[in-house]
Order: structure tokens, then C-alpha cells, then sequence
């Protein structure tokens, strides 16, 4: 057998031409309510009134599908594709996704799904195997019934790490990050196939004009793949929705001057 | 009433108070039935300090996480307790356990929890969601909660008693996630863990250049600069000012906060301050649920009035 021997830069240029990997990358998307508007609770007293609130795409998810781009921009992915429950202002998302870097967008229509488990069966009965890498944000602001990550990799049986800010790939694994508290992270590697829960992306999520987003919309196609129902599994039972009670709150200070003898009364000032 | 199972969490040979925290609640949920603690590696030598549980499980294991390894062995030592609450703290390793062990188990996961009660047969949740704007209340007979740090008192999971302390053999799965190291955090700066006065900032600031009149403030007033982690993200302020879940927690005589929601992530660092000033124009903003005091103002206006007056 022939073994070629590199010294030096020589060596250092094919190393890293044979650590090129190809990953196939998911990028699992999901809208949230805008916590910028006013929520409230619905007639039936357990959901959010969702008729007038607008919808943005999962901050987590942002920065998952950004790590995501930034991984095929380094030539350690050769393909994502953006995948999203059907859903309000899912195809603006989608598009916006591959405005951004997504190669292919999926939307999973058919199936009315309700919560972060169910959401996490229908990908996994979609995706499958399919995918080296599956990326999502680590949470939600309304995953109530656990974060979608994980339980996803429960059911395809694959390994998962949550509250990943930095993603390597190593050809057949993953060199991640994982984000403790105050600034301490552990590095794991992790073979793949594996799902990675996203908590900061390495840069700050990149911004698609509108009119990229428009060229892309004349231009793309988001496939449309039907998912067959979820069979049941445990669920807990909501029984109200409300906005936290308030315990006291806070006493308004009228001026400056108020606030001044606050600070002074305090040793502040 | 029922039995309860506690997974905890340690950091560098010492158990995180949340473990103290789901360990105190355990022990009322779990009056009548019994109360366990799941604990990894070498952190069997510390179960004394563990007392609120009638046993202490040791699986043995690395002290260092690993979600592949700590969730199979307690995978297995769930199915074989089988207890009807387990608690997982809503902390980053508890991501990589609590919504896995409910899936392998078939038990319904609850998020964001700051309330357990018991009522009748099933098990009473309170969730915070729509970052800290909606309470979710729901039942289950059996779940496996993710518990918010701060929720309960770590005090009644100090308390004395003595467990029975056992060694269990686990299986610590496949191998597919390797430990490689820890990572420390860069050297700060300043310490704000010890600081006396924090000015705290929040994407309310604006921008990088608009910290100015912050750091004038906290100048003025001999305070440390703070932050909430949307700044930290945005590369305003480094890591080492970042208060709140995955920053730190802090306990200044005196907190103010500028332009800061008051989102449990960032609650979670400082809701037990002493004096909590806030300043947001935002009148439902969460953030004046935790403080003692407040204006809805423009942070800048204040700022500059308070400037003026100092001077």
C-alpha cells in the first residue's frame, strides 16, 4: 500500500483538505409568538389568544440555522435544509431560510400538532436517518411539554447535546461546546448521526434583505412532504393559562428627585 | 403523596442548590412515600449532605456530565424505582436529561416549572412560558419536571436527617458523546459576584456606544457594570458582566437595572436582591414584578437627570 508522507505545510494543506467533511445538515425551524405584543389568554382560558399577535421565528432557531450556514460557509457542510411545521407565517420563515444559506426548505403539512413532543415525533418519523446533523434551538418560549431537541433524538435513538454555542465538524463526529453558567462550557465530541440543541450561534445571526427574500420566493420551491399522525404518549393536562400574579410590584418613583433620595437613603449616592 | 426522585446536579465537586432546592420540595411532595436522590461519581462521598432524602442512589460514573452517560444510567435506575415524580433541574444539564428520560420512559415532561402541588392523585404544575409573560398551570399522575432555579428553598433541602446511602450499577450507554474538558470562563475583569452596587443593562440600551451613559452612572455612583445576556450576545459587554442563568448570580446591596425586560433567565441572577431599581418603558415588563422600585421613563432622560444631579 502506497502511504504518502507530508512534512511541514504540505502536510498541514492536505490535512485539511481530507478533513473536508460533508455533512448533511437539518435545521429544524419553528415560529413563536412575538413577545414584543400583548398576550392573552383565549376564551377557553388554557391558550394564548393567538388571532392577533404576529409571529417570529424561534430566536434559538435563528441562531441554529446561522451556526448551521456558518458550518457550509467553512466547508464542513455540504447541504442544509430548513425544516418547519406548517403553520402561521411558516413560508416567510422558510424562504427567509434559504435567503440566508438553506439549500432546500420542507414544509411538513397534514397533521395538526400540538406541542414540542409532537412536533418532535412528526420530524422524526420524517427525517429519519437522512441527516448527519440535525440543529435546533435549545428551547422555546412556549415549549411547555420539553425542548424538542432532545426528545427528537430520544425517539431516532441518537445522541444529543443542549446549549451548543460552537460546532466543529470532525468527519465522522462533532467537536461541540456546551454553555454552563457564568462563561464555564465543557467541548464534547459526538458522533454522528446526532441532534445538537443551539444556544448561540458563533457570530450574530445574519439579516436576508427583503429583496433577497423576494428573489428567492420567485425563485425557490419549499417542498411539501405530509406527515401521518402521532400516536399518543403521556401528556400532561393544562388546565389554566394566566398572566403570573403580580406579588406587590414595584413602587413607581414619580421624578429624578425621588429616585435621587432613594439612592441616597440606599448609601448609593 | 407518592415517591419522588431527585436527579442532581454538581459542578466541580459541589452540589448545585438546585439539587438542594428539588431535594426540599421532594421531601413534602413525597410525604408518606419516599424521597430519592440520584447522585453521580464521586459526588457519593458529599451524600451527608443529602439528608432531606430517605435514600441516596450512587451510580458511580465520571464527575464530569456527559448527557449520553448521566441520562442512561438514570434511565435505568428510574425504570427500576419507578417513582412518580422525578426532578430534573431547567439548568443546561437538565436539557439534555429531563426531555430524553420522558421520552425513553413515556412520561410527560414539564418545562419551566416554579410550583409542584399535589392534588388528589395527579401531581399540580405551575410553567412559566412566553419568557415569564403566561402561567401555565397543568396536571399529570406522573412527570418528570423540569424545576426553575430559585423556585424553592434551598434551606429545606439542607435539612438534617440521615439517607441511606447506596451504591446502584448502571449502564452508561453507547459511548457516542466523549468528555473532552472543561472550558474556563476568561479572567474578569471585575467580579461582579462581589460587587456592593450593580448598573445593569438590557437590549433597552440600544447599542454598544449608548453603554456610555451606563458607565458613566455606575462611575458616578462607584457601581460595577452589569448586563443581561442579549448584550453579551450582541458583543457589547463581555461575558464576565453577564447576569442571569447562564451568567451569574449576584447580590449587590443595590441593583439597578436599565432597559432590562426582567426575563426568568435574567430573574434567576438577581430576583433575591435586597434594593432593586427598575427603569423601563415598558409597564408590564416582568422585570417590575422583582423590583422594589421602578420608572417607565426613558432610560436616557433618567440617566441624564441623574447625571446632573450627582455632579
Amino acid at each position: 500500500m502506497l502511504q504518502i508522507v507530508f512534512e511541514g505545510e504540505e502536510k498541514h494543506f492536505y490535512a485539511n483538505k481530507l478533513d473536508k467533511v460533508h455533512m448533511k445538515v437539518a435545521v429544524l425551524l419553528k415560529q413563536v409568538p412575538d413577545l414584543a405584543e400583548e398576550l392573552e389568554v383565549d376564551e377557553s382560558g388554557k391558550a394564548l389568544d393567538t388571532e392577533y399577535i404576529k409571529f417570529r421565528l424561534n430566536e434559538y432557531d435563528e441562531h441554529a440555522l446561522e451556526e448551521a450556514v456558518c458550518l457550509k460557509e467553512s466547508g464542513q457542510a455540504a447541504e442544509i435544509v430548513a425544516f418547519a411545521l406548517d403553520g402561521e407565517e411558516v413560508d416567510k420563515a422558510l424562504f427567509s431560510a434559504m435567503a440566508k444559506g438553506a439549500d432546500k426548505a420542507v414544509k411538513l403539512t397534514g397533521t395538526e400538532v400540538e406541542g414540542s413532543r409532537q412536533a418532535a415525533a412528526l420530524f422524526a418519523e420524517t427525517l429519519g436517518m437522512d441527516y448527519d446533523l440535525i440543529m435546533t434551538g435549545v428551547q422555546s418560549v412556549d415549549d411547555r411539554d420539553g425542548m424538542m431537541g432532545p426528545m427528537l433524538s430520544s425517539m431516532l435513538k441518537v445522541p444529543c447535546v443542549s446549549v451548543v454555542t460552537r460546532v466543529e465538524g470532525k468527519g465522522s463526529s462533532v467537536t461541540v461546546h456546551k454553555e454552563y453558567f457564568g462563561g464555564l462550557m465543557a467541548a464534547f465530541d459526538v458522533q454522528l448521526p446526532a441532534v445538537l440543541g443551539i444556544q448561540a450561534a458563533r457570530q450574530t445571526p445574519r439579516y436576508a434583505p427583503v429583496s433577497k427574500v423576494r428573489q428567492v420566493q420567485q425563485s425557490a420551491v419549499i417542498e411539501e412532504k405530509s406527515a401521518s399522525g402521532v400516536s399518543g404518549s403521556a401528556t400532561s393536562k393544562v388546565t389554566t393559562m394566566a398572566p403570573p400574579t403580580k406579588t406587590g410590584g414595584a413602587k413607581i418613583l414619580g421624578s429624578v428627585d425621588e429616585l435621587m433620595e432613594l439612592l441616597k437613603e440606599k448609601g448609593v449616592a | 403523596m407518592g415517591n419522588v426522585l431527585v436527579i442532581t446536579e454538581h459542578m466541580k465537586g459541589e452540589f448545585q442548590d438546585i439539587s438542594f432546592e428539588m431535594l426540599g420540595q421532594a421531601r413534602k411532595l413525597s410525604a408518606g412515600g419516599s424521597c430519592c436522590a440520584l447522585v453521580y461519581g464521586s459526588m457519593k462521598d458529599r451524600s451527608s449532605e443529602l439528608g432531606a432524602a430517605d435514600r441516596v442512589l450512587c451510580v458511580g460514573g465520571s464527575d464530569d456530565f456527559n448527557p449520553e452517560t448521566y441520562a442512561s444510567a438514570a434511565l435505568q435506575i428510574i425504570q427500576s424505582e419507578s417513582p412518580d415524580l422525578v426532578l430534573v433541574g431547567s439548568t443546561s444539564m437538565g436539557i439534555d436529561l429531563a426531555p430524553v428520560l420522558g421520552v425513553s420512559l413515556d412520561l410527560p415532561v414539564i418545562s419551566y416549572c416554579s410550583c409542584i402541588e399535589t392534588s388528589g392523585d395527579n401531581f399540580e404544575f405551575t410553567s412559566q412560558l412566553y419568557s415569564g409573560k403566561m402561567d401555565v398551570k397543568s396536571t399529570a399522575p406522573k412527570a418528570v419536571a423540569m424545576v426553575l432555579a430559585g423556585s424553592f428553598s434551598a434551606e429545606d433541602g439542607k435539612s438534617g436527617g440521615s439517607a441511606s446511602v447506596e451504591n446502584v450499577t448502571a449502564d452508561f450507554g453507547a459511548g457516542r458523546v466523549q468528555f473532552k474538558e472543561l472550558i474556563e470562563p476568561e479572567a474578569a475583569e471585575v467580579d461582579i459576584t462581589q460587587s456592593d452596587i450593580l448598573v445593569a443593562v438590557g437590549r433597552g440600551i440600544g447599542g454598544k456606544d449608548d453603554i456610555e451613559v451606563a458607565q458613566e452612572l455606575a462611575k458616578n455612583l462607584n457601581a460595577d457594570l452589569a448586563c443581561s445576556r442579549p448584550v453579551v450576545d450582541a458583543g457589547w459587554l463581555p461575558k464576565s458582566c453577564q447576569v442571569g442563568k447562564s451568567g451569574l448570580k449576584v447580590n449587590p446591596k443595590v441593583y439597578i437595572a436599565l432597559g432590562i425586560s426582567g426575563a426568568p433567565e435574567h430573574l434567576e441572577g438577581m430576583k433575591d436582591v435586597s434594593t432593586i431599581i427598575a427603569i423601563n418603558t415598558d409597564k408590564n415588563a416582568p422585570i417590575f414584578d422583582v423590583a422594589h422600585y421602578g420608572m417607565t421613563e426613558d432610560l436616557f432622560d433618567i440617566c441624564e437627570e441623574l447625571e446632573d444631579s450627582l455632579s
